[in-house]
């Protein structure tokens, strides 16, 4: 027997649970986003993501290396998954200098600045999109169109609106939904939910993200009620508007199916260092981000608006901590 | 199949050699008895050094209503009386006492036979295991009869008893359960007939399906008694927990599983009771489990209590070489020992011996919100909140956000994946608030 004994207190056990392991676990959890956007922009999508994911790497460790002078914490995950969210956000042709300067934005000022992995309020990854697309709106929002990588290489080149974009600006002229919908820019909802959408790197494909969100299900890193309630109330606020008007609201299908809308329930709003502790909290906030996006996307200046919602929501967590939580056994 | 409504965890089970025999212990040359080994008022030691003592005599007296009796699990000579480590790391008075044979006080019925005719009535039941210094052998050691005299104006409607087991490794309760199965059931209808309660329930988890059919077939003949098989989820054995598991019923915050018109008594208190009032038996020996992943035999030992650690020990194979904690009860609840120089009390459940390799808790980073604590919260409490709370010392909001509901369970220290001291903090904050509470009355 050792001569000293170890005194703690209890528990003397532990889950195997750790934060590394959660982390790598998102890492994980988009891989498919990451496949099928390298299958549908090529090199491009690759370029866009290694240089993200390295620039977000390199900004931790050296800020945690010579501004607090900490042990640099790079290896639990938290800024590979930064790197991929913000590389998914953008458009495959954005030059690297911006992918770079987002980057900063993401680790120094959303991240950093706050103490880092478990202090910032905002996701990180949305704070330098948003800061992206402010500054440079025009190389923000031009889309290249999509080439698969074993289709004809044709269409090279070109770039196109998203659907979205397309449709709120027929709209916004004038044309009846029923019309602007036979257009070509709009895809069928079978390649919106397989991957057919002209956008961001990480929102072509539907299914690839809801398979992500199934393994972090699975792996219980997420629970069920944000991804629900986000994709519910922006279903259910869809539908009643496109009730009320199907020429001018569109329908709450493409609303779901296409744009940042499953990227974004899946997995930014369920960011755990940016989302409430309760599930009653979780709901409210997946409510939130959902209506605020419709809100955004039908009456803002924005044709997307999912990555303004949540950053709205993620101001609002602390008070939800603070109004919605758990029920306490024998109250 | 039933369980408790709000959180819990699935720690490994690690129930290990758990269908060996019991293996009595030889008596030790030199016994030590703690002369207080309750929750309560502490005692007061009546031997002196010299006196001679046989098996069952009264060592200790306490006349508050919350104090439990200390009898001689050993005859011999009293050596001396001392201050010892105890297994909270603090010194404690003690008697020390050599054996010199097995002399028993000669009203202690000692026949294998079981009995199962209660002849005493309700209040003679009280007194008799009040006077055999009866404590819940869960873990707590609160003295069983204050349990038995419910306050007026409030009715016990059942009587639940503890046969869980939840805390990991432990298998001491399973193994009373099989092997002493009829006399459990009789301690459980003396239990009845003190409380004046017609259903009893016996809460046992699904992992142990043999004590649950032991049990199961043995109740058929006894009135009043069901064995309600459990989901296994960690904490059940907790009185809140296991009544919330077995009747629905919540205990309301800060009050009594009474208050629900429930008493709750382990398993293994049933036993005892049925030895002091069948058979006149004071609670002098329990079964210990001496455990860990390392250690060479693994066993239930039925040992005196007073019977020094070592002696435990020794009986597994001795302490391995790499052996770095010993605990003193179950590895979600139990307490860490600095020395294995102490000896058995009534409420040491178990030895639980850690390699370097488990010893340690992982090092603490920031949380990263992931609401695991929340979930797993039997209480349904926020520890992560707690845990800031007290950090900050702000323990007026701590006491507002219901801290002195935390049944001390781990389940939030054990989940954490940042390894952060939730648990350590909201003892802390459980402490302080306690005292700025008597402070304000």
């Amino acid at each position: 027997m050792n001569n000293k004994l170890i005194i703690s207190g209890a528990p003397h056990v532990h889950s195997p649970e750790n934060v590394n392991k959660i982390m790598w676990g998102v890492v994980i959890a988009l891989i498919p986003t990451l496949l099928t956007s390298i299958y549908f922009f090529r090199f491009e999508a690759l370029l866009t993501v290694s240089v993200a994911v390295a620039s977000c790497l390199f900004f931790e460790w050296a800020i945690q290396k010579y501004l607090p002078k900490q042990t640099p914490t790079t290896s639990d995950g938290s800024a590979v998954i930064t790197g991929l969210l913000l590389a998914f956000n953008l458009p495959s042709n954005l030059p690297i200098w911006m992918t770079i300067l987002g980057s900063l934005v993401a680790i120094g000022i959303a991240k950093m600045a706050f103490g880092g992995l478990g202090k910032n309020p905002f996701n990180p990854a949305l704070v330098a999109r948003a800061f992206l697309l402010i500054s440079f709106p025009v190389a923000m929002t031009s889309w290249p169109t999509i080439r698969p990588l074993f289709g004809d290489g044709i269409v090279d080149a070109m770039t196109g609106p998203t659907p979205f974009g397309f449709l709120k600006e027929g709209i916004a002229q004038g044309i009846p939904l029923s019309e602007l919908m036979q257009h070509a820019h709009v895809p069928s909802y079978a390649s919106l939910l397989f991957g057919a959408n002209g956008g961001s790197l990480g929102e072509v494909s539907a299914l690839a993200i809801i398979l992500g969100g199934l393994y972090m299900l699975w792996k219980r890193i997420i629970t069920w009620h944000i991804p629900v309630a986000f994709i519910g109330s922006a279903f259910v606020f869809a539908a009643i508007l496109s009730a009320i008007n199907p020429e001018v609201f569109i329908n709450p299908w493409v609303h779901i199916l296409s744009g940042g809308l499953m990227l974004g329930a899946v997995f930014m709003a369920t960011d755990l260092v940016t989302s409430p502790m309760s599930p009653k909290g979780q709901l409210v906030f997946g409510l939130g981000c959902g209506v605020l996006t419709i809100v955004i996307r039908v009456w803002g200046a924005y044709p997307e608006g999912v990555s303004f919602a949540i950053l709205i929501m993620n101001a609002f967590v602390p008070l939800i901590d603070r109004a919605f939580k758990p029920r306490i056994f024998g109250k | 199949m039933k369980t408790f409504k709000i959180g819990g965890i699935h720690p490994d089970e690690h129930k290990i050699r758990a269908e060996d025999q019991t293996i009595t212990l030889d008596l030790p040359k030199q016994g030590i008895v703690f002369v207080s080994q309750h929750l309560g008022a502490p005692s007061e030691c009546i031997v002196a050094k010299g006196d001679k003592v046989k098996v069952g005599q009264l060592l200790t007296k306490n006349e508050n209503f919350i104090g439990a009796n200390v009898h001689s699990p050993f005859s011999g000579t009293v050596n001396k009386i001392d201050t010892i480590y105890d297994a909270s790391g603090y010194r404690k008075e003690a008697i020390v006492i050599d054996v010199e044979g097995d002399k028993w006080l000669e009203n202690i019925d000692r026949s294998e036979m079981i009995k199962r005719e209660i002849s005493l009535d309700k209040n003679e039941i009280i007194a008799k295991v009040k006077e055999m210094g009866i404590v819940g052998l869960g873990g707590a050691c609160f003295p069983t009869h204050v349990k038995l005299m419910v306050p007026e104006g409030r009715s016990a409607e059942y009587l639940i008893i503890n046969g869980v087991e939840c805390e990991p490794y432990l298998t001491d309760d399973y193994r009373l359960m099989v092997e002493h199965g009829e006399q459990c059931l009789v301690g459980v209808s003396i239990l009845q007939k003190a409380l004046g309660v017609k259903t009893a329930y016996i809460g046992i988890e699904n992992n142990k399906p043999k004590a649950i059919e032991h049990l199961k077939k043995l109740a058929n003949s006894f009135e009043g008694i069901e064995v309600v098989a459990l989901q296994v989820k960690y904490p059940q054995g907790a009185e809140k927990q296991l009544i919330n598991a077995i009747t629905g019923r919540e205990v309301p915050s800060g009050k009594l599983p009474i208050d629900a018109g429930c008493v709750v008594c382990n398993i293994c208190t049933a036993h005892a009771v049925y030895e002091a009032v069948q058979k006149n038996k004071p609670l002098i020996d329990r079964i210990v489990t001496v455990t860990g992943l390392h250690v060479e035999k693994v066993s239930n030992l039925f040992v005196r209590i007073g019977t020094p650690i070592s002696m435990l020990l020794d009986a597994v194979g001795g302490v391995p070489e790499n052996t770095s904690k010993i605990i003193s009860g179950g590895p979600m609840m139990g307490k860490a020992l600095f020395s294995a120089d102490t000896a058995v009390t009534k409420g040491t459940s178990a030895l639980l011996l850690m390699d370097e390799s488990l010893a340690h808790r992982g090092e603490t980073t920031n949380c990263i919100r992931c609401a695991k604590c929340v979930n797993v919260c039997p209480m349904g409490l926020e520890p992560y909140l707690l845990g800031a709370l007290v950090e900050n010392e702000n323990f007026e909001r701590a006491e507002n956000e219901s801290v002195m509901d935390c049944i001390e369970c781990g389940s939030c220290l054990y989940t954490c994946p940042s390894y952060r001291p939730l648990l350590d903090c909201i003892r802390v904050g459980k402490y302080t608030v306690r005292v700025l509470q008597s402070k304000r009355k």
